[in-house]
């Protein structure tokens, strides 16, 4: 892939690049620390592409506002933090429940409540995966730099647009205010999901064969769209069978697809001994951590980086539990994914949660210090 | 991790540290290094104590702040009584001697240069200070290429004062050299 | 009176869940019959609701329409507008939802000035979830929540979105059904922010509660309080205690948020 000159950016920044690159053209937001600059830059560059920025009048409006142009057939991104996040868990919820593509950027700042708004933590793990009401699916990417926030907000656009779902994006205040290197590809070497232009006759908005695409409002497919649970046409069901072939159906494109939506990254020994398993911006101090035990010092340790949180990689757990003695999880909450990596471990490998919420990142050191007891 | 050079620029809000440090990594980029910048938010971003720091490596970079400092910059007094006692002996301390004055012990290398009043006095405008201290950080380390960060500096300064912070990189260079060779340091001078 | 266009309905739909004597329907009708006399494409028009009893009414019409969340129906449409300019938006919405838990949304979209068509079907009270007291229940009228008689004052909904900034409002009810479609084609035709309040009645949750009667005796109260704006000129303070103002309230050029946008743009 030809890569242009490297630049200087912003995870915030390539947030907005990133989803630009993908090819959307509408932002709806509210000011909030530390998720400001998406805004700011969405501002600044969407109205040059003929596309829509919009500050609305609170977080809530602005989870909706981004629907209706979804809705519309436009590619739509809002960006928040914790507080704002919270304010928007019943709009996606509705997302979710009629299949309308958004993503969805939550920066993540110390909580609960508004706690402090500029120190970095990774406490919303569970909100991301439980923050709206109802049994429904998430998908969820963490990046742990600058470059990983940029290609996974295009992964979460296309995701969005294919399976005509919620995407969140969920960064923490490390990555998203931190400026560093990235090689961005020139426009048109990206993989964009193209949105499909051809409606088959028999259209559905909710077919029960499967995927289909969103036709947006205005082309002559008069179809209802509703937060109520419905039928295969958008019209409300309370159908016990219905009902539940609906919520099959929601939870089933994330299952069918799940190869393409669980992204991790290994690295370290073959047959390690301890693993630490990171994500955000805790992967970097866990990677400056392996780099040293084990491409200069040989030690059996190895880390696994998760990009994607939600659906849990489930299966990459399971395997490395059975390969490590000792499973380490570093996290900037009380111990969120923990409980996830516990439970698919099933036993095979004793799990070792580091916590640090002090407000600032867990150090290369804290975690050397901890693997020191087995190595 | 010998490669690795932890920059660290501390004074008050509204002395343009962190454009300065913005673009110290603009210019590392465009010399072909790695780099992070990172950079204090918060109330302490409004008018009070600023602080950004920028790390360059040949290597990847993994963590992204700073621990070691081996350059630290002081643009006023609250910042050099707060760090100083943070870095070590091999650390390069540059101070503004326009507000930054004591006696502290000989062992550390700390170059004081009268940053904000040659600015003021030499190019009629304190705000380039942040630039004149870029170029004399420059000037002590070789961090980056000098042309390579002239021309970053008139890339990312604000319309039509390129030339103008080109001009302050350049005095902090001139400062730093003259500097060293008065001997200039902040232990055996005490500015006024 | 002319029989419904039959393409504008989802007669399979029907029957539809209001209660014997709901006024909704005969408000939904007249909206149906404003876009007919509008003379709009049916693949340009966009039904947007709330939640609560009236936005049900979204379900029966045969258009794209967005059943929302409760009191956000203005802000989706505010997105879907600005996404597609060109489409007709009308918000259907209860007293409820628009006044209380989409009080902000509401102010809101009357500050920007932005084309969409509120249709408010205001029965003073929740029906939906039994009969509690909305913003728009008039002080002492009894509900679930208000069993002895709210103590609360109510909104004036237009003034509320005057105030706001909303460059059309005005006021029908059920028992006048010709009239509430003129002014709900005349809000169609304005370019900007409309309010339309469409008074209605709902006898089982409020009616019974207050010993209002059934349909027919609140239809006719409801017909013997309206006083037109052109008549109300012509009387005194006295003569206007207990009646309410129907017909076009005010009516005001400004700037439409929509047009301005793509304007500054330079895509319009």
């Amino acid at each position: 892939m030809a890569e242009t000159k490297p630049v200087l950016m912003q995870g915030n920044e390539a947030c907005a690049e990133g989803a630009i690159s993908a090819g959307v053209r509408f932002y709806a937001g509210y000011p909030i620390t530390p998720s400001t600059e998406v805004a700011e830059l969405m501002a600044a560059k969407l109205p040059e592409l003929g596309g829509v920025f919009i500050q609305m009048e609170d977080e809530i409006a602005s989870m909706a506002a981004v629907i209706g142009a979804s809705i519309g057939g436009m590619r739509t991104l809002t960006a928040s933090s914790g507080p704002g996040f919270s304010l928007k868990q019943e709009n996606i919820g509705y997302a979710i429940m009629a299949e309308i593509p958004c993503v969805i950027v939550n920066v993540q700042r110390m909580g609960p409540s508004t706690g402090v708004p500029t120190a970095p933590a990774q406490g919303d793990v569970m909100q991301t995966r439980w923050g709206t009401h109802g049994d429904h699916p998430i998908i969820v990417f963490s990046p742990a730099s600058v470059y990983e926030t940029f290609y996974l907000t295009i992964a979460a656009v296309n995701l969005s647009q294919k399976l005509r779902q919620p995407v969140i994006m969920l960064l923490d205040e490390v990555i998203g205010h931190m400026r560093e290197k990235v090689l961005i590809p020139e426009a048109g070497k990206l993989l964009v999901e193209k949105s499909s232009d051809n409606v088959p006759a028999d259209w559905k908005p909710y077919d029960e064969k499967g995927l289909t695409p969103l036709v947006p409002f205005g082309f002559g497919h008069y179809y209802h769209v509703t937060g109520l649970f419905h039928d295969q046409y958008g019209f409300p069901t309370g159908d016990p069978p219905q009902v539940e072939r609906a919520l099959d159906r929601i939870h089933g494109k994330l299952e069918k697809y799940r190869d393409e939506i669980v992204l991790t990254n290994y690295i370290g020994h073959k047959e390690p001994r301890v693993v630490i398993i990171a994500y955000g911006c805790t992967v970097r101090s866990a990677r400056a951590v392996v780099k040293k035990a084990y491409w200069q010092n040989r030690l059996p340790v190895g880390l696994l980086s998760l990009q994607t949180l939600w659906p849990f990689p489930d299966k990459e757990v399971a395997a490395i539990a059975k390969q490590a003695d000792v499973i380490i999880v570093p996290e900037m909450n009380m111990g969120q994914i923990v409980g996830e990596v516990e439970r698919y471990a099933c036993g095979n490998a004793e799990i070792v949660p580091l916590n640090r919420y002090d407000g600032e990142m867990i150090s290369p050191d804290q975690i050397s210090e901890l693997l020191g007891r087995w190595l | 991790m010998s490669n690795r050079q932890e920059v660290l620029l501390t004074g008050a809000g509204g002395q343009g540290l962190i454009l300065a440090s913005i673009i110290l990594a603009e210019a590392a980029v465009n010399d072909n290094k790695n780099v992070v910048q990172t950079q204090s938010y918060g109330p302490e971003a409004r008018g009070g104590a600023s602080m950004a720091g920028v790390i360059i490596d040949v290597d990847t970079i993994e963590y992204p702040k700073v621990t070691k400092p081996s350059v630290l910059l002081c643009m006023n007094q609250a910042s050099f009584n707060k760090y100083i006692p943070k870095v070590e002996e091999s650390c390069i301390i540059i101070v503004d001697s326009t507000f930054v004055s004591g006696s502290y012990r000989e062992d550390y290398k700390i170059t004081a240069l009268p940053i904000t009043q040659a600015a003021r006095e030499q190019l009629g405008r304190e705000v380039v200070a942040n630039m004149l201290a870029l170029g004399a950080i420059n000037a002590a380390t070789g961090l980056v290429d000098r042309e390579i960060f002239r021309e970053s500096i008139f890339k990312l300064a604000p319309k039509g004062s390129g030339e103008l912070n080109q001009q302050a990189f350049d005095l902090g260079y001139r400062l730093f050299n003259e500097g060293m060779g008065q001997n200039l340091g902040i232990s055996s001078q005490t500015p006024q | 009176m002319e029989q419904l266009t039959q393409d504008f309905l989802r007669t399979k739909k029907l029957p539809h869940i209001w209660c014997p004597g709901c006024g909704n329907g005969i408000v939904t009708a007249a909206l149906v019959r404003a876009i007919e006399r509008a003379g709009y494409n049916q693949q340009d028009v966009v039904i947007v609701s709330g939640i609560g009893c009236s936005s049900r009414a979204a379900g029966y019409l045969n258009f794209n329409t967005l059943h929302t969340t409760h009191g956000r129906a203005l802000a989706f449409a505010t997105g879907l507008k600005m996404a597609r300019p060109e489409l007709k938006l009308f918000v259907i919405m209860g007293d409820g939802d628009c006044s209380a838990i989409g009080g902000n949304h509401f102010i809101h979209a009357a500050r920007r000035n932005i084309d969409l068509n509120a249709v408010i079907i205001n029965n003073h009270i929740y029906g939906m979830t039994g009969g509690q007291h909305s913003p728009l229940t008039p002080t002492g009228m009894k509900a679930t929540t208000a069993p002895g008689g709210t103590l609360e004052r109510p909104f004036d909904l237009l003034e509320l979105a005057r105030g706001a900034g909303a460059t059309f409002g005005a006021r029908g009810n059920a028992a006048q059904p010709r009239q509430l479609e003129q002014l709900i084609s005349r809000a169609a035709n304005h370019k900007g922010f409309s309010v339309v309040e469409a008074l209605s009645q709902c006898p089982i949750a409020y009616g019974r509660r207050n010993k209002l009667g059934g349909a027919v005796e609140m239809l006719r109260e409801m017909k013997d309080k309206a006083v037109s704006v052109e008549k109300a000129s012509t009387m005194d303070v006295d003569e206007l205690k207990d009646k309410t103002l129907s017909g076009v309230i005010y009516s005001v050029d400004a700037p439409e948020f929509s047009e301005e946008y793509y304007r500054s743009i330079g895509k319009a």
